[in-house]
C-alpha cells in the first residue's frame, strides 16, 4: 500500500564557543570526567548563570544564515525535571520566546530537485551531563563536563517526505553551520544530534498520522537507516490494521531497528517558566546588523560564484563548496596554479582519493593548496607530463619537499625541446623500417594502434621524459 | 558593646582597643549568652581571630576601611569559603562551600571580622525563625517570643550585642520584620543593588541581601561596603552606588512622606497606631511633610507573593537531590527512592509546603491562573508604587501588624504566619528598597516604623532614619534581660 511519509527533525547543535553557555568552564571534548565542571555547572548553592554572549551571536548568525526572523527579545526558561545528569533539576532553555523564529532552508536532492523545508524555530539551551554506566563497577557515574555546553535546537516543520530528503537537509544544515563557523559539526563527538519525528498518512490526506519520536541519532547514515526502518515498522502496523502509539523510540544500529524507549511514560510536565536568574536577551537593530555584516559567503552563493568566476561545471562547483575548507583550498590552489579547471580536477580526483584512502580530513592533507598550485604551474608550462605530475603529487604527499625540488631531485623534467625530440623520432623511425612499412600500409584505425608502438619506443629512449603531445605531433609528421 | 561602628573604628585607630580584643570580647559574649538565644548556627573563633589579627596589621598602616576589624556575623544563607553554610536546613547541615558569596567577599575585603553564621528559617522561608533545623531563635527582649524571620538569628545577635552588625536577606520582609521585632535597624536594598551570587536562593526575583545593625549610620557604612554591580549576577544593577554614609547629616526638612490609607486603617492595632503616630509626628517636627496617599493594589501583595515565591523556590530547590552534595538518605534502593527520601528527610515542613505549592502553581493547566495572574498582579503593584513615588519621596508604614509574638503561637497556622508579612511583601514584588527602624515599645517589646523608597534611593531612607535617630533614643535601648556581660 502507498503511504506518504511525514518527517520533522529537531537538530541539537553544539555551538563552538570556548566556554559554556552559562559558566566560564571550557567546552573542550574528551577531557577527564568532571574536570570541566565549575561550581555553576555543578549547581552548587548560590551559584548563578551568566549568559555567554558568543552563543547569542552564533544563534543570531544561524538565524540570519537561513533568513529567519530574529527574536529581538528572547527569554530563557527553566525546563524542570529530575535527572542525575541535570544538576540544577532544570535545564535552562527557551520556550515561548526563542532567539530564532520562522525561516526556511532549500536543499538540492540527488535528482536535482529543489526542496524547501520550513524552520519552525531555533532556540538556545544548555546541554546536560552524561551518565556513565560502566565506569564504576556496581554504580552509575555522572560526568558533568558536557553540562552547560551551548546548544542550538533547530526545529523543522514536518515538511520532509523521505529519508533522502532528511539526509539532504541534515547535510546542507551541516555545511551551513560549519560555513558560519558556529559549530564544528562533528557528529562523532555529538556536536550535531538529531531527533526524528515521523508519521505516515495516505497520500492526499490532510491530517497527520500519529507520530513517533526517534531520539538522539548521531550520523547521517543512522538517520537514513532509522527512518527507513521506522517507515517499515509503521507501515507494517498500519497495513495490519493496527494503530501507532505516540512514543519515544531509540534507533539500535546493530539490529537496524527502532525500539520503544519508554513503555508507560506519563506525559512530562516540565513546568516551564522564565528563569528569574537571567534577564531577557534584547537585541537592537544595530547589534543584529553588526552580526549580519560578519556573515561569510554562504554555500549557495559561493557555488554560483565558482561557476561564473572559474567556469566550473555544476557538479564540480557543488562538490568544492561542500565545505568551506574545501572551497578555500580550491581557490588558493586555483589562484596559485593559474588554472581553476585543473585545480578542481586534481582536488576531486587525486587529492580526494588520497584523503579517502588515508581517512584524513582536508585540513590534515600533507599537500597544501599552494603546493598543488605549484604542481599545476609545472603542468601548464610543460615541465611535467600528467604522468610525471602524478609522481610529484605522490612525492608531495610523502612529504618530500616542494614541487621544484622534487622535479630536480627525481630528474623528472619533460623534454619539450623539438630539436632533441626530432632527433629521437627520426632515430626510432630509422631503426624500425618494418613497423614503418606496416604503419604506412594500415588503415586509419590500425595506424592509431601502431603509433603507440613508436610513442612507447620514444618514451623509453627518453627515459619517460619526452613531452607526449610533442612526440605525437612529430611522429605524425615523420610517418605521413 | 553599644558603640557605633564609627566609634569603634575610632577606638581601633587610637589604640584604645584592638580588633583581636574586640573579637575576643564578642566571642566571649556569644559563649556566655547565645545558649539562651540560639542566634548562631556556627561560631568560628579561629577564623575570626585570624581575620582580627590581619585587621590589626592593616589598621597599623594608613587608609584601613571603616569596617576594618569590626566583628560582624553573616546570615547562614551566605556562602562562606571553608565555613559550613547550612541555610538552616538539615539538607545542607554538612555543606562547606569552596567559595564566598560576593557579599562575604566584599565584607572580607573591607577587613570586617566574621564571628560566625547566624540562625535563620530554613532556606529563608519563615517569619519567626521557628523553621530552622537548628532550633528556634529567642527574642532577646523576651525569651518567650520569636525574633521574627527569616533573618531572626542576625536580628537577635545584633540586638543582644553578640556582633556589631550582621548581614541578612529579605525576600518578603526577612530583614525588616526581625529588625522591628528585635529593636534594630534593618535595610533591604533595591533589587539588584547587592549581588545575589553565593547567597543561596529562595525566590530569585525577590531575594535581596541587606544589612542589620543598631543604627541607620551603621547600616549606611555596611551598605557602602556591600552594594554594587557584580558581573557574576545577571540581575545585579549597574546603577551607580553612592556614599550613603556621607549623606546622613542633610536635614529632612521638606521631605514628603506618604502615608498609605490602606496601611494606616482601622485594622491596625490601636496601640501600634499610637506608637507609629508618635514617630511620624517626630518626623514632621524635623520638617517632613506627611501626605496621605493610596496604594490601591495592596490587597494583591500577599496572594501574588505566595504564588511567585513558592513557584521560584520549587525549582530553585530542585538542585538538592542527594546526588552531588548535601544530605543523602541512607541505602537508596533506586534513583527515585534517592530523590524522594533525600528530599523528604532533608527538607523541613515549611520548605516542603512551599515546594508543593510552587510546583502546583507552575503546573500545566494552572500556570496562567496562578503564576501568570500573580505576575500581572506584580506589575500592578509596581505601577501603584510608581504612582505614589511621583507624589512623595518616602512612604511610611508599620513594619509589622504588632510586636513579636510568642514562640509556637503561629506555627500551626501558616496563613496567620503569612499575614505577618502584610506590610513588607509589596516592596519585594516591586523591587523597591525598604528600611525598618525602632519606633517605640509595645508591652516592653520593640516595634518598627517601615520606610519605603524609590528605586536606588537607599540614601534617602538611611538619611531619614538617621535624622530620626538623632532626636530619639529607641534605637539605643538594649534588652535588659541579657545586657549583662562586660558591656
Amino acid at each position: 500500500m502507498n503511504w506518504e511519509v511525514v518527517i520533522g527533525l529537531e537538530v541539537h547543535l553544539q555551538l563552538a564557543t570556548q566556554s559554556k553557555i552559562f559558566s566560564g568552564s571550557s567546552t573542550r571534548f574528551g577531557a577527564e570526567p568532571n574536570t570541566q565542571a565549575s561550581a555553576v555547572d555543578l549547581a552548587m548553592p548560590g551559584m548563578l548563570p551568566v549568559l555567554n554572549e558568543q552563543a547569542v551571536r552564533y544563534a543570531v548568525l544561524f538565524g540570519l544564515g537561513i533568513g529567519a526572523e530574529i527574536g529581538q527579545r528572547s527569554v530563557f526558561d527553566r525546563k524542570n525535571y529530575f535527572y542525575p545528569d541535570l544538576p540544577k533539576g532544570y535545564q535552562i532553555s527557551q520556550f515561548e520566546q526563542p532567539i530564532v523564529g520562522k525561516g526556511s532552508f532549500t536543499v538540492t536532492l540527488s535528482d536535482g530537485r529543489r526542496k524547501t523545508i520550513g524552520i519552525t524555530r531555533a532556540h538556545l539551551e544548555e546541554d546536560a551531563g552524561k551518565s556513565l554506566h560502566d565506569a564504576i563497577p556496581g554504580a552509575s557515574g555522572i560526568d558533568l563536563n558536557r553540562a552547560g555546553t551551548p546548544l542550538l535546537e533547530i526545529v523543522s516543520e514536518p515538511d520532509i517526505r523521505s529519508a533522502e530528503e532528511a539526509v539532504a537537509y541534515l547535510k546542507a544544515l551541516h555545511t551551513l553551520v560549519t560555513y558560519l563557523g558556529i559549530s564544528d559539526g562533528d557528529m562523532s563527538q555529538g556536536s550535531m544530534r538529531c531527533d526524528i519525528n515521523l508519521s505516515l498518512r495516505r497520500p492526499g490526506a490532510s491530517e497527520f498520522g500519529t507520530r513517533t519520536e526517534i531520539k538522539n541519532v548521531n550520523s547521517f547514515r543512522f538517520v537514513e537507516r532509522a527512518i527507513l526502518s521506522e517507515i517499515e515498522r509503521q507501515s507494517d502496523i498500519l497495513e495490519d490494521g493496527g494503530v501507532i502509539i505516540q512514543e519515544t523510540r531509540l534507533y539500535d544500529a546493530e539490529r537496524d531497528e527502532t525500539r520503544s524507549m519508554r513503555s508507560k511514560e506519563v506525559a512530562n510536565d516540565y513546568r516551564y517558566f522564565p528563569d528569574p536568574d537571567l534577564l531577557p536577551v534584547v537585541l537592537s537593530d544595530e547589534t543584529i546588523d553588526t552580526i549580519r555584516a560578519s556573515l561569510p559567503e554562504l554555500p549557495e552563493a559561493k557555488c554560483e560564484r565558482f561557476k561564473t568566476q572559474y567556469g566550473l561545471g555544476d557538479y564540480d562547483a557543488k562538490a568544492l563548496c561542500d565545505s568551506q575548507a574545501m572551497a578555500n583550498y580550491f581557490e588558493e590552489a586555483a589562484n596559485a596554479g593559474g588554472d581553476a579547471k585543473l585545480a578542481a580536477n586534481w582536488m576531486l580526483s587525486e587529492l580526494a582519493a588520497q584523503l579517502n584512502a588515508n581517512n584524513l580530513a582536508l585540513h590534515q592533507a600533507p599537500v597544501s593548496a599552494g603546493q598543488l598550485g605549484q604542481l599545476i604551474v609545472r603542468i601548464k608550462d610543460n615541465t611535467l607530463s600528467s604522468k610525471m605530475a602524478k609522481q610529484v603529487f605522490d612525492a608531495l604527499w610523502q612529504g618530500e619537499g616542494e614541487v621544484d625540488a622534487i622535479i630536480e631531485r627525481r630528474g623528472l623534467k619533460q623534454v619539450s625541446d623539438s630539436g632533441a625530440l626530432e632527433r629521437l623520432v627520426n632515430e626510432v623511425v630509422a631503426n624500425n623500417p618494418d613497423q614503418v612499412a606496416q604503419y604506412q600500409a594500415a588503415d586509419e584505425g590500425k595506424q592509431k594502434k601502431l603509433l603507440g608502438f613508436f610513442v612507447g619506443q620514444i618514451m623509453k629512449a627518453s627515459k619517460g621524459q619526452a613531452n607526449p603531445k610533442l612526440v605525437n605531433e612529430l611522429l605524425n609528421q615523420a610517418l605521413n | 558593646m553599644t558603640q557605633s561602628i564609627r566609634s569603634l573604628a575610632s577606638d581601633l585607630r587610637q589604640g584604645k582597643t584592638s580588633a583581636v580584643e574586640l573579637t575576643q570580647d564578642y566571642l566571649q559574649r556569644i559563649q556566655q549568652l547565645d545558649g539562651q538565644l540560639n542566634s548562631y548556627i556556627t561560631v568560628a573563633p579561629e577564623r575570626a581571630l585570624a581575620q582580627a589579627q590581619a585587621a590589626d596589621d592593616r589598621l597599623s598602616k594608613a587608609d584601613a576601611p571603616l569596617l576594618c576589624g569590626i566583628p560582624i556575623a553573616h546570615k547562614d544563607i551566605f556562602c562562606t569559603r571553608d565555613l559550613t553554610t547550612t541555610c538552616g536546613s538539615k539538607m545542607l547541615a554538612n555543606f562547606v562551600p569552596p567559595y564566598n558569596a560576593t557579599v562575604v567577599e566584599r565584607m572580607d575585603a573591607n577587613g570586617a571580622v566574621t564571628l560566625g553564621k547566624t540562625n535563620c528559617d530554613e532556606f529563608a522561608m519563615g517569619s519567626s525563625n521557628e523553621n530552622s533545623f537548628f532550633g528556634a531563635v529567642k527574642n532577646p527582649w523576651d525569651l518567650n517570643c520569636v525574633p521574627g524571620g527569616s533573618s531572626g538569628g542576625s536580628a537577635a545577635a545584633v540586638a543582644a550585642a553578640l556582633c556589631v552588625a550582621a548581614t541578612g536577606t529579605d525576600t518578603g520582609g526577612s530583614i525588616r520584620q526581625p529588625a522591628a521585632f528585635c529593636g534594630i535597624t534593618g535595610l533591604k536594598p533595591t533589587y539588584g543593588r547587592v549581588s545575589r551570587l553565593g547567597m543561596v536562593a529562595y525566590a530569585s526575583s525577590l531575594d535581596q541581601g541587606g544589612v542589620m545593625a543598631k543604627s541607620a549610620d551603621d547600616c549606611a557604612i555596611l551598605l557602602e561596603a556591600m552594594a554594587g554591580f557584580d558581573p557574576k549576577d545577571s540581575t545585579s544593577s549597574e546603577h551607580a552606588t553612592t556614599r550613603y554614609s556621607e549623606q546622613l547629616s542633610t536635614p529632612i526638612a521638606g521631605l514628603r512622606i506618604g502615608l498609605p490609607r490602606q496601611y494606616f486603617n482601622d485594622q491596625l492595632d490601636t496601640k501600634m497606631s499610637g506608637l507609629l503616630q508618635d514617630a511620624l509626628r517626630e518626623l514632621e517636627r524635623l520638617g517632613a511633610q506627611l501626605i496621605d496617599i493610596d496604594l490601591q493594589q495592596t490587597g494583591l501583595a500577599i496572594p501574588a507573593y505566595y504564588i511567585i515565591a513558592p513557584a521560584e523556590a520549587s525549582t530553585n530547590l530542585s538542585r538538592y537531590d542527594g546526588v552531588r552534595y548535601g544530605y543523602r538518605c541512607s541505602d537508596p534502593k533506586d534513583l527515585q527512592d534517592l530523590y524522594v527520601r533525600s528530599r523528604s528527610e532533608g527538607f523541613g515542613a515549611e520548605v516542603q509546603r512551599r515546594i508543593l505549592v510552587g510546583t502546583y502553581a507552575l503546573s500545566s493547566g494552572y500556570y496562567d491562573a496562578y503564576y501568570g495572574q500573580a505576575q500581572r498582579a506584580r506589575r500592578l503593584i509596581a505601577q501603584d508604587f510608581a504612582k505614589a513615588f511621583a507624589q512623595v519621596d518616602v512612604i511610611a508604614s508599620p513594619t509589622t501588624p504588632g510586636p513579636a509574638f510568642g514562640l509556637n503561637d503561629k506555627t500551626q497556622d501558616p496563613v496567620a504566619m503569612y499575614l505577618e508579612d502584610i506590610y513588607t511583601l509589596a516592596v519585594n514584588l516591586a523591587g523597591l528598597p525598604g528600611l525598618s527602624m525602632p519606633a517605640g515599645f509595645y508591652d516592653h517589646r520593640p516595634v518598627g516604623l517601615q520606610l519605603l523608597g524609590n528605586h536606588f534611593d537607599e540614601a534617602t531612607l538611611l538619611r531619614t532614619a538617621h535624622q530620626y535617630q538623632q532626636t530619639t533614643d529607641w534605637h539605643t535601648q538594649r534588652p535588659g534581660l541579657i545586657a549583662g556581660g562586660d558591656a
